[in-house]
């Protein structure tokens, strides 16, 4: 594997992490290599949106470390927001600022934590426009666009300072079924051009299509990992197989 | 996948790698070290400015006219008596203003043709009173109104609360108002969904919501109510400035001022602790968020 050859964008090793009483990761280990797609799959309440938001120092971990590039991020030393800014996250509700325009929305981290030119950022987050489609929609507010839109407005805001990591946080859950297709379409795209991505979602048919590892998490520790093939077609702990069937019979697509 | 690191997690109690022992370790040391670092920036404030008071040119005159303790002991009886006065009228002018500035404040958000002279009425009272100083509405409510022979001859103090209520009034009006539009519209639109009328909708619906995201300038306005019922002493009420003022010239001494003064601040003191406790305690319980 390309792991050996070098060094991986995101290492997780023992993470653990409690809310209150409430034992919500227990010792999580997780390697991600460049340009590679990892996919959590997981029940509501296993553990994979509070894995993303540790990634990104969203929560603190209660033990365990995280490295970026080999920069140990768990590490009470760091600057987190300058590790944040290496990050990019999109969350289940868009999470775009209301009272900032499309574009502004896009640049608002290029011009102020990169301090990067005014026309440079306006320059990018329009091309960043054009290639997610939303061209015309540059001086609209959040507001007037529809969910996808949203949705592919955040995405466009957090790849526009070029993140080292891609996090995707459920990104579809809260979309209406005919404009899921787009945001996963623009997430294709994103593979294609060479993003690292972790992501948690419950489409399993995408999940299928453009990971390429999955990773099955239950009750805060995981399950199984492997390619998709192995996990959707023959998974091989019993707890999978449950979680996988009981998903086909509730949606017979997946 | 790498192996794990650490022994496997019981459910109840694990041991903490050496990792996360560390980060502690140091997490602690930091936490103490700000902590000597606030203390010490404190005092050196402390003293500075302490210093700087007492090698002013006038400090022995200024400490004789303000600061002088027997002073403060011989008049503080008469003012705490004072005192309970401005708590009294506090107490009622808080009640009206509650009561007259909710009502304002809905009649401002009502909907519908109808409503129309309400809302201008709500309108009209609102900019009138939140722009004349309220030392006017003392003078105009306290010294105006009487002499138009309505009523019998009635306390100073009772005028000087009709006078904070409509003035205070006009001001959490605006304030619930701005709540009342603060609330999303999807919330309304849920309540009449259940089959709540339009006043049922804003009575358990909206104004829990929108009281709360104002609270602190509800509290804010409340504070500011608590000094400035000390403003009665100018129709002559007894309350504790009035007080005050008399021990001064009694004694041809400040001091009984500062004593108002520090009473005044202790007054609102616990209002102001509470309100921010209890803004904490919503924020904790309906904004779920991380550390940032």
């Amino acid at each position: 594997m390309s792991e050996h050859t070098s060094r991986p964008v995101l290492r997780v090793t023992g993470v653990h992490k409690k809310f209150g009483d409430t034992a919500v990761l227990k010792g999580i280990d997780i390697e991600v290599a460049r340009h590679e797609v990892v996919v959590l799959i997981g029940a509501s309440g296993s553990g994979k949106s509070t894995l993303l938001k540790t990634v990104n120092l969203l929560e603190g971990v209660d033990d365990g470390q995280i490295f970026l590039q080999g920069d140990d991020i768990t590490d009470p030393r760091v600057n987190a927001d300058r590790i944040r800014a290496r990050i990019g996250v999109v969350f289940q509700h868009y999470n775009l600022f209301p009272h900032l325009s499309v574009l502004k929305n896009i640049t608002l981290a290029s011009r102020n934590v990169f301090k990067i030119d005014k026309a440079t950022a306006e320059a990018r987050g329009r091309e960043l426009l054009r290639r997610i489609g939303l061209e015309e929609k540059a001086t609209e507010y959040p507001d007037r666009l529809s969910g996808g839109q949203q949705q592919r407005v955040a995405i466009a805001r957090a790849i526009a300072t070029e993140p080292e990591l891609l996090l995707l946080d459920e990104i579809t859950s809260a979309l209406d079924p005919q404009l899921v297709g787009e945001v996963l379409d623009l997430v294709g795209e994103l593979k294609q051009s060479g993003s690292t991505i972790m992501m948690a979602t419950h489409e399993m048919s995408f999940a299928r299509r453009v990971a390429d590892r999955v990773i099955f998490l239950s009750q805060g520790r995981i399950v199984e990992a492997g390619p998709p093939e192995q996990i959707f077609d023959d998974p091989q702990q019993p707890e999978t197989k449950t979680f996988l069937s009981r998903l086909r019979a509730a949606e017979p697509g997946a | 996948m790498t192996n794990a690191t650490q022994p496997e997690a019981t459910l109840d109690e694990r041991q903490p790698s050496q990792v996360e022992l560390d980060r502690r370790a140091f997490r602690r040391k930091q936490n103490a070290r700000s902590l000597l670092i606030s203390i010490a920036s404190t005092i050196i404030f402390a003293v500075l400015v302490w210093l700087l008071l007492i090698n002013s040119p006038g400090w022995s005159d200024v400490q004789r006219s303000f600061f002088d303790l027997d002073t403060a002991i011989s008049s503080f009886p008469q003012i705490i008596v004072g005192l309970w006065l401005n708590i009294q009228v506090l107490f009622f002018a808080a009640i009206l203003v509650g009561i007259f500035g909710s009502l304002l404040a809905i009649a401002r958000t009502l909907r519908g043709a109808v409503f129309a002279p309400f809302r201008l009425g709500a309108a009209i009272y609102t900019d009138f009173f939140r722009g004349i100083p309220l030392l006017l509405v003392l003078y105009l409510v306290g010294f105006g109104v009487p002499a138009l022979g309505f009523t019998e001859r009635l306390p100073m103090q009772f005028w000087g609360t009709i006078a904070l209520t409509l003035t205070y009034s006009s001001y959490v009006a605006e304030v619930l108002r701005a709540g009342i539009e603060a609330v999303h519209p999807s919330q309304r639109m849920a309540a009449r969904s259940l089959g709540l009328g339009y006043s049922k909708t804003l009575r358990l619906v909206v104004l829990p919501q929108a009281v709360r995201k104002v609270t602190p300038a509800l509290m804010n306005d409340f504070v500011s109510m608590q000094k400035d019922v000390g403003l009665i002493s100018v129709l002559g009420a007894v309350d504790a400035i009035r007080a005050a003022q008399i021990e001064v010239a009694s004694v041809y001494n400040f001091t009984p001022y500062v004593v108002a003064g520090i009473l005044f601040v202790l007054l609102s003191w616990p209002m102001i602790r509470l309100t921010d406790w209890y803004t904490a305690r919503a924020q904790r319980r309906e904004q779920m968020g991380g550390q940032v």
